[in-house]
């Protein structure tokens, strides 16, 4: 079967890849091992933990940083770009002119943050508070929003909190299995006529406040019920993240795959690549586990695959390793230079990925495979957890990459 | 490079307690007696493995779907887990219901011979309530009897016919194609016959076994898993693919024989495959080519059912259809359609049956195709009977759409 471009994982890089080829034109197919780590999305992209202006900051990054290697111009170039292209899936994001405002983690805690979902409670970038006095919402018996932690870091940054419990008699037959009470779950009783009561219950109850907090369980497939609730109230109702799963990412990650499919993009989940067809320093075809002999070929491939968490680079006592092809990577040798012993401090390993040349272009035994790139966490030199860049890296160098496919640079 | 280092076989070890299974679960979605993929499967594991006592019946609620295993980013074998779970220590035996249900080869046989007085009966007041007593849910219709078996037919009609081929395919026909919808596998020796192939049956076929697994019946379901692996080695020996038009039957005879029963089929588990993956990779090798008739017209939706998509071969249906030069295509989104072949007939999960498969019956309907097109026999049983729209096999629908002479033609 042949296809332009194949794009190894199906998760935010993969998919901003996939649509962004898929629109230019060029036929396309995605394999997934599963479902990604969009499903723990905060409703906040970042691009870089600076708090306010960003552009001076990613001047700063080391060179092995991905922003470097494409360059500050083109990395704010491509940035730029990002809100319309997530429009087009439907996909609504706010957030300020080359500036970061700040997200509320479930911690309580203001964090820097330079896309937000629609909808979602975020904090501008001069970090003056938007609300004097808020409604500080949870559903009785969900065990995955803390609201005490969340009115704590509120009411340190001098917001006035009111917590308030929801009970409605449709979740309670959820409660049957206490553990088993998840957002995703809710987020399913959460419609129609129960709108309608929670609406007049958080209206009664936010009474004199300026916003409602509410945590992110509404709306699983669409913005649709999150809408519906908000139409029916006079206060200002916004979200803030959970715990895991995620609702908004789920609902994210299925109209970003739903958009590469309405573009005629074929994507295989569950399917695990476990053969490279080479041929001198290029790679012609893939083989996965459910398909066996078939051998899917294309002109262009796409290393999606995540890094440790999502199973793209892989450990063992001796070696950091990619786990598809045996990519060439990036990582000390010492296995006890590869963390540090403080939890909190910034560990080495997250910053191993696989070696690309300029191009992003991958290598295997020291030599750049031709026409396979690489994007995404799966990249070397960068620590999305504490430089704050994780889903900046991940949608720009997957434009990047799809651009230099497409256009041939 | 993928295998995982010091794991069981179902992988559970790898679990990161991630919660995504629980998305994706369509029980759960509805039935919170349900205790989901995680806590029923991984999570409850590490306690059975402790002691046996932690064993809860509720795991009977899964419909052994594999979504879970589909959306699972660190490959557990959740499903697995769960249904190799309930075979071995569930305390509650099957009962009179279980046996009817699940065994298709005899209650086929014996109701093939009495198609029209059963057909008949089955939709009777009385034999309903009788039904409804045993714990099979009264709004369920029996697929109707075929008064002739697929078997009988082509044994009359088509045997001698096949030996002007000099290639050959084994068809592993299914209850379903053998005892209620002979069409379908007519069809089937219709489009390999026009691609030059010819149709060879195993001598005994047995059912795959899916439905006494489901139910309990582990050492019937072994038995006919070792007939049935034996005749199709005797196939693949001479060289023949083993060819199903069932998702299911496929995705047991390759996945749950293994994974489930225990018994190795890694001899011939690659040349046990779905009717439209065989022709797909036929065509797409440049070794055969479908030609259509000019006349055909048709809106076809296609359904993935939950084998096929644990599968991952929907890919080779939709690619042929989308190859008839009359068809309008939609892809219905991948979810179940909640029957889960005997899970829905059972009284107690019926109201959930028709709550999982509602988005779906709602989307078909908005759509209103000529025809929905799907792999698997109880998936066209749950959508005629929930959305009034017609249900065909893409074999089905491929055979109707076939120029024959002019495939023939090509093909010689």
């Amino acid at each position: 079967m042949k296809f332009d471009s194949i794009i190894i994982g199906g998760g935010l890089t993969g998919l901003v890849a996939g649509i962004s080829l898929q629109s230019k034109g060029k036929k396309c197919l995605i394999v997934s091992a599963g479902q990604s780590a969009l499903h723990f999305f905060s409703g906040s992209f970042e691009l870089c933990s600076a708090p306010g202006d960003y552009e001076d900051a990613l001047a700063t990054l080391p060179s092995s940083h991905p922003y470097s290697r494409m360059g500050v111009a083109r990395t704010l170039e491509l940035a730029s770009g990002v809100k319309d292209f997530f429009l087009s899936s439907s996909i609504k994001l706010s957030g300020e002119d080359k500036r970061n405002h700040f997200r509320i983690t479930p911690m309580g805690v203001l964090k820097p943050a330079w896309l937000t979902l629609d909808g979602y409670a975020s904090v501008p970038s001069d970090r003056k508070m938007p609300w004097k006095k808020v409604l500080v919402a949870n559903v009785g018996g969900f065990l995955d929003f803390h609201s005490d932690f969340l009115m704590a870091g509120l009411e340190k940054e001098g917001v006035e909190c009111i917590p308030y419990i929801i009970n409605i008699p449709e979740l309670d037959r959820l409660r049957t299995n206490p553990t088993e009470m998840r957002s995703t779950n809710i987020a399913r009783a959460l419609t129609g006529n129960v709108l309608c009561e929670l609406a007049s219950q958080l209206s009664k109850a936010g009474a004199g406040c300026d916003a409602i907090l509410l945590p992110a369980v509404l709306g699983l497939n669409d913005p649709e019920n999150a809408n519906s609730l908000k139409a029916r109230m006079d206060i200002p109702v916004e979200f803030v993240a959970t715990l895991p799963p995620s609702v908004p990412g789920i609902r994210t990650q299925l109209m970003l795959k739903a958009h590469f499919q309405s573009l005629g993009g074929t994507f295989l989940m569950g399917d695990t690549v476990n053969e490279g067809v080479f041929e001198g320093n290029q790679l012609k075809g893939i083989k996965t586990v459910n398909h066996a002999d078939m051998v899917f070929q294309a002109d262009n491939f796409i290393l999606a695959t995540g890094s440790f968490f999502s199973r793209g680079i892989k450990a063992s006592s001796t070696e950091v390793f990619e786990s598809v092809f045996g990519l060439d990577v990036d990582y000390t040798e010492e296995r006890p230079q590869w963390y540090s012993p403080d939890v909190f401090e910034k560990q080495p390993y997250m910053e191993f990925g696989v070696r690309t040349d300029d191009k992003f272009r991958v290598s295997r035994d020291g030599n750049v495979l031709s026409n396979v790139y690489a994007a995404g966490s799966v990249l070397s030199g960068f620590n999305g957890l504490k430089d704050g860049c994780g889903a900046g890296v991940s949608i720009l160098t997957a434009l990047d990459v799809a651009d230099r496919i497409a256009n041939g640079f | 490079m993928n295998k995982e280092i010091n794991t069981s076989e179902n992988n559970f070890e790898q679990c990161i307690k991630c919660t995504v299974c629980t998305v994706y679960c369509p029980v759960m979605a509805v039935n919170p007696d349900y205790p989901g993929p995680k806590q029923a499967g991984p999570d409850g594991e590490r306690y059975r493995l402790k002691d046996p006592e932690f064993f809860d019946e509720a795991l009977k609620y899964c419909m052994n779907c594999k979504r879970c295993e589909v959306a699972c980013p660190s490959n557990v074998k959740i499903g697995d887990i769960i249904q190799k779970a309930r075979l071995q220590y569930s305390s509650k035996k099957p009962g009179l219901r279980e046996f009817a249900l699940s065994n298709t080869d005899l209650m086929g046989t014996v109701a093939t011979a009495f198609a029209p007085v059963v057909n008949g009966t089955l939709k009777l007041g009385a034999v309903k309530s009788v039904m409804d007593v045993m714990g099979i849910d009264k709004h369920r219709t029996f697929p109707s009897y075929s008064g002739e078996k697929f078997v009988t037919w082509f044994k009359k009609h088509a045997q001698a016919s096949q030996q002007q081929y000099s290639r050959f395919v084994t068809y592993f026909h299914g209850c379903y194609a053998n005892y209620n919808y002979p069409k379908l596998a007519k069809d089937f020796v219709k489009l390999l016959n026009a691609l030059g192939y010819g149709v060879h049956l195993m001598d005994k076929e047995k059912c795959c076994g899916v439905a006494l697994i489901s139910n309990g019946f582990k050492k019937k379901a072994m038995k006919q898993a070792e007939s049935n692996l034996s005749q199709i080695r005797g196939a693949v020996g001479a060289g023949e693919a083993v060819l199903a038009t069932s998702s299911t039957c496929s995705f047991t005879i390759r996945d749950e024989y293994e994974h489930i029963l225990g018994l190795d089929n890694s001899d011939v588990r690659d040349s046990v495959m779905l009717a439209t993956r065989f022709i797909f990779k036929l065509i797409d090798s440049g070794q055969a080519r479908l030609v259509f008739r000019s006349d055909f017209r048709k809106r076809i939706a296609y359904h993935t059912p939950c084998h096929m998509e644990k599968l991952g071969w929907s890919i080779y249906s939709v690619s042929l259809l989308k190859m008839i030069p009359g068809v309008e295509f939609f892809m219905l989104d991948s979810q179940c359609c909640g029957i889960a072949g005997t899970y829905g007939f059972k009284k107690e999960n019926y109201p959930y049956s028709q709550k999982i498969g509602d988005s779906l019956f709602r989307q078909i309907s908005a759509l209103s195709p000529d025809v929905v097109a799907t792999d698997c026999e109880t998936c066209k049983w749950q959508i005629e009977m929930s959305t009034g729209f017609s249900v065909e096999n893409p074999i089905s629908i491929l055979a109707d759409a076939l120029d024959v002479e002019e495939t023939i033609k090509a093909n010689k």
